[in-house]
Protein backbone atom coordinates (compact mmCIF):
# COMPACT_ATOMS: atom_id res chain seq x y z
CA UNK A 1 0.00 0.00 0.00
CA UNK A 2 1.59 3.51 -1.09
CA UNK A 3 1.05 5.90 1.99
CA UNK A 4 2.34 9.50 2.37
CA UNK A 5 4.19 11.12 5.14
CA UNK A 6 4.44 14.31 6.70
CA UNK A 7 7.51 14.91 9.04
CA UNK A 8 8.38 18.64 10.71
CA UNK A 9 11.72 18.92 11.91
CA UNK A 10 12.52 21.70 13.52
CA UNK A 11 15.66 23.39 15.93
CA UNK A 12 15.70 21.84 19.12
CA UNK A 13 14.83 23.79 21.63
CA UNK A 14 17.82 25.64 23.48
CA UNK A 15 19.22 25.83 20.48
CA UNK A 16 20.13 29.19 19.05
CA UNK A 17 17.87 29.41 16.03
CA UNK A 18 18.87 32.97 14.36
CA UNK A 19 16.46 32.28 11.51
CA UNK A 20 13.50 32.16 14.19
CA UNK A 21 14.92 34.93 15.61
CA UNK A 22 14.90 37.08 12.79
CA UNK A 23 11.33 35.94 11.00
CA UNK A 24 10.28 36.84 14.88
CA UNK A 25 11.96 40.36 14.70
CA UNK A 26 10.54 40.86 11.42
CA UNK A 27 6.82 39.83 12.85
CA UNK A 28 7.55 42.24 15.66
CA UNK A 29 8.05 45.07 13.14
CA UNK A 30 4.63 44.68 11.14
CA UNK A 31 2.86 44.82 14.59
CA UNK A 32 2.26 41.21 15.68
CA UNK A 33 3.26 41.83 19.14
CA UNK A 34 1.75 38.58 20.22
CA UNK A 35 4.13 36.63 18.86
CA UNK A 36 6.33 35.07 21.35
CA UNK A 37 8.86 32.42 19.80
CA UNK A 38 9.15 31.31 16.06
CA UNK A 39 11.31 28.79 15.13
CA UNK A 40 11.91 27.83 11.45
CA UNK A 41 12.75 24.28 10.17
CA UNK A 42 11.51 21.78 7.56
CA UNK A 43 8.94 19.91 5.91
CA UNK A 44 9.47 16.89 4.54
CA UNK A 45 6.99 14.93 2.61
CA UNK A 46 7.51 11.15 2.19
CA UNK A 47 5.76 9.29 -0.22
CA UNK A 48 6.65 5.44 0.39
CA UNK A 49 4.90 2.06 0.39
CA UNK A 50 4.30 0.08 3.96
CA UNK A 51 1.96 -2.99 4.59
CA UNK A 52 0.31 -0.81 7.12
CA UNK A 53 0.04 2.69 8.32
CA UNK A 54 2.43 1.85 11.69
CA UNK A 55 4.62 0.59 9.41
CA UNK A 56 5.00 3.39 7.35
CA UNK A 57 4.97 5.38 10.31
CA UNK A 58 7.70 3.28 11.75
CA UNK A 59 9.80 3.56 8.55
CA UNK A 60 9.96 7.10 8.05
CA UNK A 61 10.87 7.13 11.86
CA UNK A 62 13.50 5.09 11.22
CA UNK A 63 14.32 7.73 7.80
CA UNK A 64 14.46 10.73 10.83
CA UNK A 65 16.77 8.78 13.00
CA UNK A 66 19.23 8.26 10.34
CA UNK A 67 19.44 10.87 7.74
CA UNK A 68 16.28 13.07 7.82
CA UNK A 69 16.82 14.74 11.44
CA UNK A 70 20.27 15.02 13.00
CA UNK A 71 19.18 14.65 17.00
CA UNK A 72 21.80 16.64 18.38
CA UNK A 73 20.14 19.38 17.06
CA UNK A 74 17.21 18.93 15.61
CA UNK A 75 14.20 17.03 17.00
CA UNK A 76 11.54 15.50 14.51
CA UNK A 77 7.46 15.02 14.52
CA UNK A 78 5.61 13.00 12.02
CA UNK A 79 2.35 14.44 11.85
CA UNK A 80 0.34 12.28 9.50
CA UNK A 81 0.50 9.19 7.28
CA UNK A 82 -2.57 8.76 4.84
CA UNK A 83 -3.09 6.37 2.37
CA UNK A 84 -2.35 7.76 -1.09
CA UNK B 1 54.07 9.60 3.11
CA UNK B 2 51.29 9.80 1.27
CA UNK B 3 47.76 12.01 1.81
CA UNK B 4 44.39 10.72 0.58
CA UNK B 5 42.07 13.50 0.13
CA UNK B 6 38.51 12.97 -0.52
CA UNK B 7 35.82 14.61 -3.69
CA UNK B 8 32.45 14.83 -2.79
CA UNK B 9 30.59 16.09 -5.64
CA UNK B 10 30.73 20.09 -4.55
CA UNK B 11 33.72 19.39 -2.85
CA UNK B 12 35.91 22.83 -4.02
CA UNK B 13 39.11 22.60 -1.60
CA UNK B 14 40.64 19.45 -2.97
CA UNK B 15 42.57 21.08 -5.00
CA UNK B 16 44.12 23.55 -2.73
CA UNK B 17 44.81 20.78 -0.20
CA UNK B 18 46.31 18.78 -3.15
CA UNK B 19 48.58 21.16 -4.27
CA UNK B 20 49.55 22.05 -0.48
CA UNK B 21 50.72 18.83 0.49
CA UNK B 22 52.49 18.12 -3.08
CA UNK B 23 54.11 21.59 -3.50
CA UNK B 24 54.73 23.05 -0.09
CA UNK B 25 55.26 19.61 1.98
CA UNK B 26 56.97 17.75 -0.85
CA UNK B 27 54.98 14.63 -0.29
CA UNK B 28 52.48 12.38 -1.75
CA UNK B 29 48.44 13.15 -2.13
CA UNK B 30 46.27 11.40 -4.05
CA UNK B 31 42.13 12.31 -4.91
CA UNK B 32 39.72 9.72 -3.87
CA UNK B 33 36.89 10.02 -5.35
CA UNK B 34 33.85 9.38 -2.78
CA UNK B 35 32.42 6.71 -4.95
CA UNK B 36 35.63 4.31 -4.53
CA UNK B 37 35.88 2.19 -1.77
CA UNK B 38 39.54 2.18 -1.51
CA UNK B 39 41.78 4.58 -0.05
CA UNK B 40 44.93 3.88 -2.47
CA UNK B 41 47.05 3.57 0.66
CA UNK B 42 46.81 6.72 2.25
CA UNK B 43 48.19 7.17 5.48
CA UNK B 44 46.40 10.73 5.99
CA UNK B 45 42.92 10.97 4.69
CA UNK B 46 41.36 14.98 4.30
CA UNK B 47 37.53 15.96 4.14
CA UNK B 48 38.06 18.75 2.24
CA UNK B 49 36.01 21.69 2.04
CA UNK B 50 33.60 22.58 -0.01
CA UNK B 51 29.60 22.12 -0.35
CA UNK B 52 29.19 18.54 -1.00
CA UNK B 53 25.91 17.63 -2.46
CA UNK B 54 24.97 21.01 -2.45
CA UNK B 55 24.24 20.87 1.44
CA UNK B 56 20.98 19.75 0.94
CA UNK B 57 18.83 18.62 3.66
CA UNK B 58 22.18 19.65 6.41
CA UNK B 59 25.85 20.41 5.38
CA UNK B 60 27.74 16.73 5.37
CA UNK B 61 24.43 14.86 5.71
CA UNK B 62 24.24 13.11 2.80
CA UNK B 63 28.41 13.09 1.77
CA UNK B 64 28.39 10.85 5.39
CA UNK B 65 26.42 7.63 3.28
CA UNK B 66 29.02 8.48 0.26
CA UNK B 67 30.56 4.77 0.00
CA UNK B 68 34.64 6.10 0.48
CA UNK B 69 33.01 6.79 3.95
CA UNK B 70 32.29 3.18 4.64
CA UNK B 71 36.90 3.27 4.08
CA UNK B 72 37.26 6.77 5.98
CA UNK B 73 35.75 5.55 9.21
CA UNK B 74 37.74 2.28 9.22
CA UNK B 75 40.58 3.99 8.68
CA UNK B 76 39.30 6.09 11.69
CA UNK B 77 38.71 3.65 13.77
CA UNK B 78 42.23 1.87 13.38
CA UNK B 79 43.61 5.19 15.07
CA UNK B 80 44.87 6.34 11.29
CA UNK B 81 44.62 10.42 11.15
CA UNK B 82 41.64 12.52 9.62
CA UNK B 83 42.14 15.76 9.13
CA UNK B 84 38.19 17.05 8.12
CA UNK B 85 38.26 20.89 7.43
CA UNK B 86 35.51 23.20 6.91
CA UNK B 87 32.98 20.93 4.98
CA UNK B 88 34.66 18.05 5.89
CA UNK B 89 34.69 18.83 9.91
CA UNK B 90 30.89 19.36 8.72
CA UNK B 91 30.40 15.41 7.24
CA UNK B 92 32.65 14.09 10.11
CA UNK B 93 30.08 15.68 12.76
CA UNK B 94 27.30 14.17 10.73
CA UNK B 95 29.08 10.97 10.37
CA UNK B 96 29.50 10.49 14.33
CA UNK B 97 33.36 10.86 14.01
CA UNK B 98 33.37 14.12 15.77
CA UNK B 99 30.76 15.22 18.50
CA UNK B 100 28.28 17.77 18.05
CA UNK B 101 27.01 19.73 14.92
CA UNK B 102 27.85 23.24 13.21
CA UNK B 103 24.88 25.14 12.45
CA UNK B 104 24.18 28.64 10.44
CA UNK B 105 26.11 31.28 11.28
CA UNK B 106 24.58 33.76 14.09
CA UNK B 107 24.79 36.64 11.71
CA UNK B 108 22.69 34.45 8.66
CA UNK B 109 25.89 35.63 6.21
CA UNK B 110 28.86 33.60 4.68
CA UNK B 111 31.72 35.07 6.25
CA UNK B 112 34.67 34.68 4.32
CA UNK B 113 37.41 36.71 6.27
CA UNK B 114 41.00 35.48 8.01
CA UNK B 115 40.64 34.80 11.87
CA UNK B 116 42.85 34.63 14.61
CA UNK B 117 43.00 31.89 16.70
CA UNK B 118 44.51 30.60 19.84
CA UNK B 119 46.32 26.97 19.91
CA UNK B 120 45.25 25.57 23.24
CA UNK B 121 46.55 22.31 22.88
CA UNK B 122 49.85 21.95 20.95
CA UNK B 123 50.08 18.33 22.15
CA UNK B 124 48.13 16.66 19.76
CA UNK B 125 48.89 14.96 16.45
CA UNK B 126 47.80 18.09 14.55
CA UNK B 127 49.37 20.67 16.41
CA UNK B 128 52.54 19.82 17.61
CA UNK B 129 54.33 22.17 15.16
CA UNK B 130 52.83 24.93 16.89
CA UNK B 131 53.07 26.37 20.28
CA UNK B 132 50.69 25.92 23.30
CA UNK B 133 48.69 29.72 23.52
CA UNK B 134 50.64 30.58 19.96
CA UNK B 135 47.65 32.52 17.85
CA UNK B 136 47.71 31.86 14.17
CA UNK B 137 45.60 33.34 11.69
CA UNK B 138 43.58 31.44 8.16
CA UNK B 139 40.53 32.51 6.36
CA UNK B 140 37.77 30.93 7.15
CA UNK B 141 34.63 30.43 4.11
CA UNK B 142 31.37 29.22 5.47
CA UNK B 143 27.54 29.60 6.32
CA UNK B 144 27.56 26.96 8.72
CA UNK B 145 30.14 27.36 11.58
CA UNK B 146 28.73 27.93 14.64
CA UNK B 147 29.86 25.08 16.61
CA UNK B 148 27.25 23.25 19.02
CA UNK B 149 27.19 20.74 20.88
CA UNK B 150 25.61 19.86 24.31
CA UNK B 151 26.73 21.55 27.69
CA UNK B 152 28.01 17.96 28.89
CA UNK B 153 29.56 17.48 25.68
CA UNK B 154 31.15 21.17 26.00
CA UNK B 155 32.47 20.30 29.36
CA UNK B 156 33.94 17.02 28.44
CA UNK B 157 35.86 18.46 25.32
CA UNK B 158 37.15 21.12 27.48
CA UNK B 159 38.10 18.92 30.15
CA UNK B 160 39.89 16.60 28.22
CA UNK B 161 41.60 19.24 26.39
CA UNK B 162 39.95 18.48 22.88
CA UNK B 163 38.96 21.89 22.30
CA UNK B 164 42.45 22.73 19.92
CA UNK B 165 41.75 25.74 18.48
CA UNK B 166 39.54 29.00 19.81
CA UNK B 167 38.42 32.27 17.94
CA UNK B 168 40.24 34.82 19.57
CA UNK B 169 41.13 38.85 19.32
CA UNK B 170 44.46 40.28 17.94
CA UNK B 171 45.60 40.46 21.17
CA UNK B 172 44.72 36.53 22.07
CA UNK B 173 41.63 36.90 24.01
CA UNK B 174 38.53 35.68 23.58
CA UNK B 175 35.87 38.20 22.34
CA UNK B 176 32.34 37.73 20.17
CA UNK B 177 33.52 39.83 18.04
CA UNK B 178 36.39 37.75 16.67
CA UNK B 179 34.36 34.89 16.80
CA UNK B 180 32.90 34.79 13.07
CA UNK B 181 29.91 32.48 13.65
CA UNK B 182 28.64 32.44 16.79
CA UNK B 183 30.67 28.85 17.94
CA UNK B 184 29.94 27.64 22.01
CA UNK B 185 32.61 28.73 23.68
CA UNK B 186 34.59 30.26 20.61
CA UNK B 187 35.55 26.95 19.26
CA UNK B 188 37.12 26.85 15.58
CA UNK B 189 38.58 23.09 16.48
CA UNK B 190 38.07 19.95 18.21
CA UNK B 191 39.78 16.33 17.82
CA UNK B 192 38.15 13.27 19.34
CA UNK B 193 38.72 10.81 22.28
CA UNK B 194 41.23 9.11 20.67
CA UNK B 195 42.97 11.39 19.26
CA UNK B 196 42.98 10.74 15.17
CA UNK B 197 40.45 12.73 14.00
CA UNK B 198 40.81 16.64 13.98
CA UNK B 199 37.96 18.81 12.51
CA UNK B 200 38.21 22.47 12.45
CA UNK B 201 35.94 25.30 10.26
CA UNK B 202 39.00 28.00 9.10
CA UNK B 203 41.26 26.36 6.10
CA UNK B 204 44.99 25.50 6.68
CA UNK B 205 44.95 24.66 2.83
CA UNK B 206 44.20 28.50 1.73
CA UNK B 207 47.29 29.38 4.76
CA UNK B 208 50.19 27.75 2.98
CA UNK B 209 51.98 30.56 0.77
CA UNK B 210 53.03 34.16 1.92
CA UNK B 211 51.48 35.25 -1.23
CA UNK B 212 48.14 35.04 -0.33
CA UNK B 213 48.55 36.13 3.18
CA UNK B 214 49.70 33.51 5.56
CA UNK B 215 51.80 30.45 6.27
CA UNK B 216 49.90 29.34 9.40
CA UNK B 217 48.39 26.40 8.13
CA UNK B 218 51.42 24.73 7.21
CA UNK B 219 51.92 23.32 10.91
CA UNK B 220 48.59 21.47 10.73
CA UNK B 221 49.78 19.21 7.42
CA UNK B 222 53.52 19.52 9.59
CA UNK B 223 52.38 18.34 12.71
CA UNK B 224 50.75 15.28 10.83
CA UNK B 225 54.00 14.40 9.10
CA UNK B 226 55.63 14.12 12.47
CA UNK B 227 53.36 12.39 13.93
CA UNK B 228 52.78 9.35 10.82
CA UNK B 229 55.83 6.85 10.96
CA UNK B 230 57.32 7.65 7.73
Amino acid sequence: MAYRVSVHITPRRGILDPQGKAVEGALHSLGFEGVSSVRVGRHIVVDTDAPSEDAAIASVTAMCERLLANPVIEDFEIESATAS
Amino acid sequence: MKFGIVTFPGSNCDYDTLRGVVDVLGEDAEYLWHKDHDLKGADVVVLPGGFSYGDYLRCGAIARFSPIMNEVVAHANRGAPVLCICNGFQIACEAGLLPGALLRNQTLQFVSAPVTMRVENADTQFTSAYEKGQRITMPVAHGDGRYTADTQTLDELEGEGRVILRYVNAKGEVDPAANPNGAARDIAGIINAAGNVFGMMPHPERAMDKLIGSTDGIGIFQSVLAAVPA
